[in-house]
């Protein structure tokens, strides 16, 4: 767990004040809630249903094994394939009940926004970091609450061999208010 | 009843939503061109255009492309007018059991809509979803690069 900083000590106490005169019981800027917030969202985007699009590489993967996605699809110029071979050359607006998942904007995350290789610290300093990330903390909240293709991962549908996905491993409720949390009290990242 | 529009003409269709495109063209349209190799997008042979983009039709349902244009082998082009892809495919006799065909032609003409010249990376990075039992990808390569030529 993190300590309060020398630097962040006036910020707390600042915040301590705010609290206190709302009589709300938590601390509006409270680093420690912020901190077990993403202990435990950070876990969703290490899964295979998030990571497999967020890759640092110039292809997606597939699987839980994390495989170099088939027939050598690669990430293209605008995160959505290689002329002619697109994303939705393949995937289309559902998941295809042979086993191909789906989703109306299916694409690989930018390299802005790649977690792959990074461990949490890192993952976190790349969604905070604003000379990086292209969202914003508000905008990681929307992302990750609401658009459909993150949504997906809760609904993977089938594989190839007819076998469910598996899921991340909480709710997207859960996932979503997680998020919620970590930012409202200031997204802070692990030492 | 949903409209399919396939080589420029609408068709009536009397099927599920989620009925495949494929299934559409090939049982109910009869265009036998589009083949069926594995149905899960995994070898390309079904490929059309829908609105000129390449488009595995065993995976695409009807819901998919609703408005779409598609088109198919049937409307590239004919015998008389071969599409630059079809006549540089029977320039250099591309074809030897010719079941993946038809997709490899569909899939080249949609790489060179979008990159009229194509590099053997750009050929590479298009072609490889399409599969070949026969192993005539060299050929495939060089027809690609005769019909840029043709263009
Ligand atoms: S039949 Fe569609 S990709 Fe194989
Ligand atoms: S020519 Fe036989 S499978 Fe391609």
């Amino acid at each position: 767990m993190r300590f309060p900083s020398l630097i962040l000590a006036p910020i707390l106490a600042a915040a301590t004040t705010i609290a206190v005169t709302a009589e709300e019981v938590t601390l509006p800027q409270d680093e420690v809630a912020s901190l077990a917030a993403f202990d435990r969202l950070v876990a969703v985007i290490e899964h295979p249903r998030c990571m497999n699009c967020h890759t640092s590489t110039d292809f997606p993967r597939q699987g839980n094994a994390r495989l170099r996605h088939n027939m050598g699809v690669a990430r293209g110029p605008e995160n959505h394939g290689t002329p002619a071979l697109q994303c939705a050359t393949c995937h289309q607006d559902n998941n295809a009940p042979s086993g191909v998942p789906g989703n109306a904007n299916w694409h690989l995350a930018p390299l802005s926004m790649a977690w792959e290789g990074l461990d949490r610290r890192g993952i976190c300093r790349q969604l905070t970091d604003p000379a990086r990330s292209t969202m914003t903390p508000e905008q990681l909240v929307e992302h990750m609450n609401n658009d459909p293709l993150v949504l997906w991962a809760w609904n993977p549908g089938n594989d190839l061999n007819g076998l469910p996905r598996e899921k991340p491993p909480m709710s997207a409720g859960e996932f979503g208010e997680l998020v919620r949390v970590w930012v409202a009290n200031g997204a802070q990242c692990p030492d | 009843m949903p409209v399919l529009k396939v080589n420029g003409s609408p068709h009536e269709i009397d099927l599920p939503d989620d009925t495949p495109l494929l299934w559409a063209l090939r049982d109910t349209l009869g265009l036998l061109g589009t083949r069926y190799g594995c149905g899960a997008a995994l070898c390309g042979c079904c490929t059309v255009h829908a609105d000129g983009k390449a488009l595995r039709s065993c995976v695409a349902t009807l819901a998919d492309v609703a408005g779409a244009e598609i088109l198919t082998i049937e409307g590239l082009g004919t015998a008389a007018t071969p599409h630059p892809v079809q006549a540089a495919w029977l320039e250099i006799d591309v074809a030897q059991c010719g079941y993946c065909q038809s997709g490899q032609m569909m899939q080249a003409a949609a790489l060179l809509r979008e990159i009229p010249k194509p590099s053997d990376a750009d050929i590479d990075a298009a072609m490889s979803g399409n599969l070949c039992r026969c192993g005539t990808y060299s050929r495939v390569r060089a027809a690609i690069h005769r019909a840029a030529e043709f263009i």
